[in-house]
């Protein structure tokens, strides 16, 4: 008799032993089960060879194999969420299951689909407690992302990005639309967001915004995997701003003005916005290989060309990027090697934005053209004698063409990443880190000589050069350690970030390139900083079930004076796998997992744009800012404001968690609640009138609470052969109040949130007790028919005068609560997915309404010109601006589906290649939008909540071609 | 690696880099004038201030709107948010303007403090400045006083009780100390008399420095409003100190348009203090650049005020201005200098029409000869202001006598206001036999409308508030209404009575 058969059965996803699986042989109709090992043995018998054997675990996939000779491994793959799947942390990885903070992991199969230009937008409305707002229209263009609400007031509310173990740099660069825009969206794998402060106090003093870690994409073993895509869309203004048409201005000036005015009038019907827009066409083709070389070493090699155009004409991005990753390992897998390498070159043609704006007011019975212009043929308005009327709007199809303003950056981001595997002592891994990010970019704007924008000088010419260079090095121990039903997992490391930015300093000329216009008083500046830090994390398991989670970093930065540089941001986490207990095994059934959570933490922000606020110092002065002496005009040096007190901002989080899993995970549900305390808020804010060389400074001026709450559901809704459905569901809820400003005054405040029309006028607070942003506005008093009274507000604090203290404060642009909704439907071959997305409880201050919309505007006497207004003018018929009234506050609540998409997977198309596999792919992007905000989009461009000026978020057609063999 | 931390900006320098010799003790005091000039050294997008749009934050445009706005010989037609309060003179503590202006003031003062913390002797000896220069920066320490106590006294004139900080204060988050009015006025007085021989003698310092000229003319104008400063008044001193300037040698310009002209800094032996401007190198969007292109609209033909691109069409004048003239078309009092159509109209129905209201032509960029300076853009403008001139000092001496001073006499005082009426008129044909206080005030509105002066004048007269005078939209009514006293001292701003808790509000804000 020969000896028994043994198999193995391991889980497909970690190749980790699946004990308890159900074996069937139904030849023989006998059941046999896996061992701790995963191991079963079958007796041997002649007859079972070529016959069926079925295996069957709760959570995981069914599998049906035929029987061989000899001992054989069987994969399963698990069904629903996987708790052992890996993800990434700040200096290391975990398990999902052990995860102790709040952290949300976004792969490539959840990113959304069609024209995605830059990174983060992959993952907008795709996790909880994050708001991703796409700024505008424009190619490239960038995101505004808030983490749970932001935490700051001057400091900046941008998460940390940190590539491959690599902290980007926060910050704006030169010549490109958006930073983000550099890195190409197809070489990302992974995006981990950590939110509560036992998650992100390892990054100690930025980490107040949370932090966004980006895994790319890496080489594999295997036989090479080639992947090539080519996405083409046409992308058109989903919508434009109601304004007045030719005919509708020429009855509204017949009616209410007067000779001089009516002579101004054309007769022409021009839709200046349709004038200025078009239908754009973008081409994204990727190309990627991922594979063994000579079996030792892992490459993935990648390359992409963006050709972006915007819906604004003349505005185009294009973009080449490649990336490079060697992953190989040594002696005996105890060296592991990575190297990524990234490049990217970003060439822009920024078209004039100030084109939009104007073409909602400039006046629609005028024609575009006038041959006889001398400002390059387009109509403008002219006085009697021939000069251009200096304050009036200029053309807008003028704005678009008589100006040429590029950029182009190349930028390099890399890392090698050595992690060693002590030979004597495994348990320890030494983990160095050294990175790079460098930029090279600049500029140049040329306005014409003859283009109206420019009539007072004979035409601009500027240009622009900025270096960044940017380098980290990180090196850290780890240690994990199984002692008994205990694991120590320990983290201590050091980093070391060094920033500096130099930009040159040009002339500015006329378009002649030879007549100065400013020159600067330096040629170039430099501005640096840097950070020095040790960091320790130290997780503690007992049985599966109790883990203790501590983290410590220590930041020096050199932002601050010697005396306050360093800060210490300490966090603790407790996790209670509650499902691991014995009491839960009647609930097993249904239940998969069971998670408390709970984290504590201080995590800082020390990013306030100034490199050297603490510091006594003075500038020199430019050549417009001279003083005449005697004949001689002197420059001179002025002292700069400084604040040598500066400190850190520190936020302390309290999180509670809960993570369910129903149905072996195939439902599993993330909670989590909780309050962040923010305190030294970093402000710039008024201080006392002759205490500085400003009045206002940067300063630790305050405190902000923020409380939220967050919850994720995802659910396989089906899974059988042919047909899957997941759905995934997001929901946040926000309050962010300002509990303290400047001193203990309650009524204190800081005005804030400039607004078009008018000189210095702004709409917004940063007030006690309020959140920030709240708009301060007189109540609208509204006659009988519901019309809005003219200059009638309401007399809140009754003294029978109407004037700045009867304004109040009135809602806030931050949304009270968003809503996040993902699906997928696949049948056979298709696939069918959308991303609805949906904000409630925001406000927004239409500023197109406000500054255009009254009689001052449309008859403007100054300027001597008639201006557009949108139709809304026809029901207010207002005859000053009313800036300051609620009636321009609106309700901007919205659901919007940002993508819906329906894919086709050709398989078996090559004889010769059995694997080759093509996938077609339609997408809508921005496909609808429910809301009552009267203006164009119920998203402003910043966070701000000013609705004006706003670059169209396109409507995007795209299709997409995968090819993978 | 902990000195990694220390890094400082590779552009800018420290005190210590800059004072090394008396030419950059100079620069120095140029900083001290330049901060009533321009917004900031950066150019005319830029300020020194925060909170207020860059180009209303200069000194003299703001010290204009609170001198002229709220007063019967201007009104604007923009409706910015504070500039319909202060031409219904309804203004509260949070307007931006008169935060803008006590900013300002406060700024340059803490600018002279600085200047005079850098250049004590021992600094001095310790930086190795020669021997042979400890003279001038004796003379540049007293102007840099000189400025700050004139920075004082509007302070004083315009919020009575202001935050009160010297060279010996600490730069920081400290809450400055609040000075009352009398304090004030008392410091100022005693560091005016105290600089005075340190002073060059007067008419004999470079085009736009102070020199005792100043000192003296500043002391007139602070004499004569001492009643309302302190409760006391002092009219033997305004005489003494307008004397004192008016036997220095300063004499009337020949033509009085010429004085408001884009070259008026030539030729000009009437003007004892001005604040410089120029279209090319002292660039801002306040000073003569907003005087002048706020006067004109486009229909009014910039070009013909050597502002090519600009005329931004905010102010005109309410009709007491061009009433008080008997004939308002210049045709006899070269003065009266209004741009009159066959459509204009001194009423005003609707303050935002910038059509309603006489417009004034007085105030220009053109030279004398009719040329237009050079300025980067066409808008900017060249003309300089007189903080001081020799007109007021007559008006102040006549003033004097006539509210009873020792020290003068009658006839001196009609004398010198017929030297006025004589250049106006280019004769004696217009010149007085008598005169009363009511007609020096008309007299000085004839000479000094839109200079920044009436706002103090009508006070001292008790006629800025109360309804004894009304003029078209005081008080937010169209022909006009009483206004209650408390309105003769501006609030202190809201933002920094909360901020300082050292502050207590001015009564009735």
């Amino acid at each position: 008799q020969k000896d028994s058969i043994v198999g193995k059965i391991y889980n497909s996803k970690d190749s980790s032993a699946l004990s308890g699986v159900t074996v069937r042989l139904p030849a023989l109709n006998e059941d046999f089960t896996s061992d701790e090992n995963g191991q079963f043995k079958i007796p041997a018998n002649q007859n079972i060879a070529g016959k069926k054997l079925q295996f069957a675990l709760v959570g995981f996939t069914n599998k049906e194999i035929t029987l061989g000779a000899g001992d054989f491994s069987v994969y399963l793959a698990p069904l629903g969420a996987d708790l052992n799947e890996v993800v990434v942390i700040g200096y290391g990885t975990s398990k999902k299951k052990d995860l102790t903070g709040s952290v949300t992991t976004i792969s490539a199969k959840d990113f959304n689909k069609g024209l995605v230009a830059t990174p983060e937008q992959l993952i907008q409305g795709k996790a909880a407690g994050v708001q991703i707002t796409l700024n505008s229209g424009q190619p490239g263009a960038g995101s505004t992302v808030r983490i749970r609400g932001g935490a700051s007031l001057s400091a900046t509310n941008d998460p940390l990005y940190v590539i491959d173990g690599v902290p980007m740099t926060t910050g704006s660069i030169g010549n490109v639309a958006n930073p983000l825009a550099t890195i190409n969206p197809n070489d990302i794998e992974t995006f981990t967001v950590l939110k509560d402060a036992n998650a992100t106090a390892i990054y100690g003093s930025r980490a107040s915004n949370g932090v966004i870690l980006i895994t790319t994409k890496k080489g594999k073993s295997g036989k090479p995997v080639y992947n090539f895509s080519s996405t083409n869309s046409l992308s058109k203004a989903a919508k434009l701003v109601d304004v007045m048409s030719g005919d509708q201005m020429r009855d509204y000036i017949n009616e209410y003005g007067d000779d001089a005015h009516k002579a101004l009038l054309g007769t022409a019907n021009t839709n200046w916005q349709k004038e200025i827009y078009r239908t754009a066409f973008s081409t994204d083709n990727n190309f990627s290989v991922a594979g063994n070389i000579h079996k030792w070493l892992p490459i993935r090699f990648s390359a992409g060309y963006l050709n972006q155009s915007g819906i604004l004409k003349r505005d185009n991005m294009q973009r080449i990027s490649t990336a490079l990753n060697l992953s190989p390992k040594f002696f005996d897998n105890h060296l592991s090697v990575n190297l990524n390498l990234k490049g990217s070159l970003t060439k822009s043609f920024f078209a004039n934005q100030g084109a939009i704006a104007a073409a909602i007011q400039f006046d629609p019975t005028q024609p575009v053209y006038d041959k006889t212009n001398p400002y390059g043929g387009y109509f403008e308005w002219m006085n009697a004698d021939g000069t251009i009327k200096s304050l009036a709007g200029r053309n807008p199809v003028s704005l678009l063409n008589m100006q040429n303003n590029t950029g182009q950056a190349v930028r390099s981001i890399g890392n090698l990443q050595l992690d060693y595997k002590v030979h004597f002592l495994p348990d320890l891994h030494v983990n160095v880190n050294a990175g790079y990010d460098i930029t090279r970019s600049n500029g140049k704007k040329l306005i014409f000589a003859d283009a109206s924008e420019a009539f007072s000088t004979d035409g601009n010419s500027s240009r622009s050069r900025n270096v960044y260079d940017n380098y980290t090095l990180e090196a850290f121990l780890s240690y994990n350690k199984d002692l008994g039903k205990s694991n120590i997992n320990a983290v201590a490391g050091y980093g070391y970030y060094t920033f500096s930015t130099k930009t040159n300093n040009y002339n500015t000329y006329e378009a002649d390139d030879t007549t100065i216009l400013t020159h600067p008083t330096y040629p170039l500046s430099i501005d640096q900083n840097r950070m020095l830090s040790y960091y320790a994390r130290l997780i503690y398991t007992y049985d599966n079930k109790y883990i203790l989670s501590g983290t410590v970093r220590r930041d020096g930065s050199s932002r601050f004076a010697p005396d306050n540089r360093y800060g210490y941001f300490p966090s603790v986490g407790l996790t209670w796998r509650a499902i691991e207990e014995n009491f839960m095994e009647p609930a097993k059934k249904w239940l998969s997992d069971l998670k408390l959570r709970l984290s504590y933490g201080l995590t800082g922000q020390q990013d306030i744009g100034s490199s050297y606020s603490y510091q006594n110092t003075y500038y020199g002065s430019q050549s417009t800012g001279e003083y005449q002496i005697g004949d001689s005009y002197y420059s001179y040096y002025s002292p700069n404001a400084y604040n040598k007190n500066l400190k850190w901002e520190k936020s302390l989080t309290t999180n509670i968690g809960l993570d369910l899993g129903f149905l072996n995970n195939l439902i599993t549900v993330t909670a989590d609640y909780y309050w962040k305390n923010t305190s030294d808020l970093l402000g710039n804010i008024p201080v006392s009138v002759g205490s500085n060389f400003s009045n206002y400074l940067y300063a630790n001026v305050g405190k902000m609470k923020n409380q939220g709450l967050e919850l994720n559901i995802s659910a396989d809704v089906i899974r059988k052969r042919d047909i899957n459905w997941t759905v995934s569901f997001n929901y946040s809820k926000y309050n962010t109040t300002i509990s303290q400003l400047n001193n203990n005054d309650p009524s204190y405040s800081v005005t804030v949130g400039s607004i078009a029309g008018g000189t210095g006028n702004m709409i917004q607070r940063w007030a006690v007790g309020y959140t920030p942003y709240v708009f301060n506005v007189y109540q609208q008093v509204y006659d009988k028919s519901g019309k809005p009274v003219e200059g009638a507000y309401v007399d809140r604090n009754k003294d029978g005068v109407i004037n700045s203290n009867d304004m109040y404060y009135y809602k806030s642009p931050q949304a009270k609560s968003t809503f996040g909704f993902s699906t997928n439907f696949g049948y056979k071959n298709w696939t069918l997915a959308t991303t609805i997305r949906a904000n409630v409880g925001n406000y927004m201050y239409d500023n197109v309404r406000s500054n255009f919309d009254n009689w001052a505007n449309v008859n403007n006497t100054t300027t001597d010109a008639i201006n557009n207004a949108t139709v809304d003018l026809l029901n207010t018929n207002f005859h000053t601006p009313q800036y300051f009234s609620d009636y321009y506050v609106y309700n901007a609540s919205f659901i919007r589906m940002d993508n819906l998409s329906l894919g086709y997977n050709f398989q078996d198309i090559s004889k010769k290649h059995p694997d080759m596999n093509l996938t077609v792919s339609g997408t809508v992007q921005n496909v609808f939008l429910i809301t009552h905000y009267p203006g164009l989009d119920p998203e402003s461009n910043s966070s701000a909540g000013i609705d004006y000026n706003l670059y169209p978020r396109p409507r995007v057609y795209a299709l997409s071609l995968n090819l993978k063999f | 690696c902990k000195k990694d931390l220390n890094l400082t900006q590779l552009n800018s320098v420290t005190a210590d880099n800059i004072y090394t010799s008396a030419a950059a003790y100079k620069e120095g005091l140029v900083k001290v004038y330049a901060s009533y000039a321009v917004t900031s050294s950066q150019g005319p997008a830029s300020s020194d201030l925060g909170g207020i749009d860059a180009g209303t934050s200069d000194f003299l445009r703001l010290y204009w709107m609170a001198q002229e706005l709220p007063t019967d010989e201007a009104i604007c037609s923009w409706q910015d948010v504070g500039i319909p309060d202060l031409n219904y003179s309804t203004w509260t503590s949070s307007n931006t303007f008169l935060l803008g202006l006590y900013t300002r003031s406060i700024y340059q003062i803490t600018i002279a403090n600085e200047f005079l913390k850098e250049s004590t002797d021992d600094k001095l000896s310790a930086r190795n400045i020669s021997s042979d220069s400890l003279g001038l920066i004796k003379q540049y320490r007293a102007e840099a006083r000189f400025i700050r106590a004139y920075q004082y006294w509007v302070l004083m004139d315009m919020f009575g009780n202001p935050p009160f900080v010297t060279e010996y204060s600490t730069i920081g988050t400290t809450n400055p100390p609040q000075i009352k009015r009398a304090d004030l006025f008392k410091y100022v007085e005693t560091e005016l008399l105290d600089i005075e021989d340190s002073l060059v003698t007067a008419r004999d310092n470079e085009y736009g420095r102070a020199d005792q000229g100043a000192d003296w003319a500043l002391l007139s104008r602070l004499y004569l409003n001492a009643g309302v400063y302190t409760g006391t008044t002092k009219y033997d001193s305004a005489i003494l100190y307008s004397s004192k300037v008016i036997d220095a040698g300063y004499s009337l310009n020949t033509t009085y348009a010429n004085l408001f002209k884009g070259d008026n800094n030539l030729n000009n032996n009437e003007e004892i203090l001005t604040i410089n401007y120029d279209g090319v190198n002292t660039q801002n969007y306040g000073g003569t650049t907003y005087i002048i292109n706020a006067e004109v609209s486009s229909a009014m033909g910039p070009t013909k005020f050597g502002i090519p691109t600009g005329g931004w069409g905010g102010n005109r004048s309410r009709s007491p201005l061009p009433n008080s003239f008997t004939d308002n078309t210049g045709a006899t009092d070269t003065r009266a200098m209004f741009y009159i159509t066959s459509s204009s109209t001194t009423t005003i129905t609707d303050p935002s029409t910038f059509t309603q209201g006489y417009a004034l032509t007085k105030w220009t960029n053109l030279t004398s000869t009719g040329a237009t300076p050079a300025s980067i853009g066409g808008t900017y403008c060249s003309t300089d202001f007189p903080l001081f001139r020799l007109a007021e000092v007559y008006l102040n001496y006549a003033e004097a006598v006539l509210r009873g001073g020792a020290g003068g006499s009658t006839s001196q005082a009609l004398a010198y206001v017929n030297l006025l009426r004589q250049r106006a008129y280019g004769s004696t044909s217009g010149n007085f036999g008598s005169i009363t206080l009511t007609d020096l005030l008309s007299e000085k509105m004839r000479e000094m409308y839109w200079e920044a002066t009436r706002r103090t004048d009508l006070i001292r007269y008790g006629m800025f508030t109360g309804s004894s005078y009304v003029w078209p939209w005081k008080g937010g009514n169209a022909s006009g209404i009483g206004t209650s006293s408390y309105r003769d001292i501006y609030p202190l701003p809201l933002n920094d009575v909360t901020t300082n808790t050292n502050l207590t509000q001015n009564t009735g804000y």
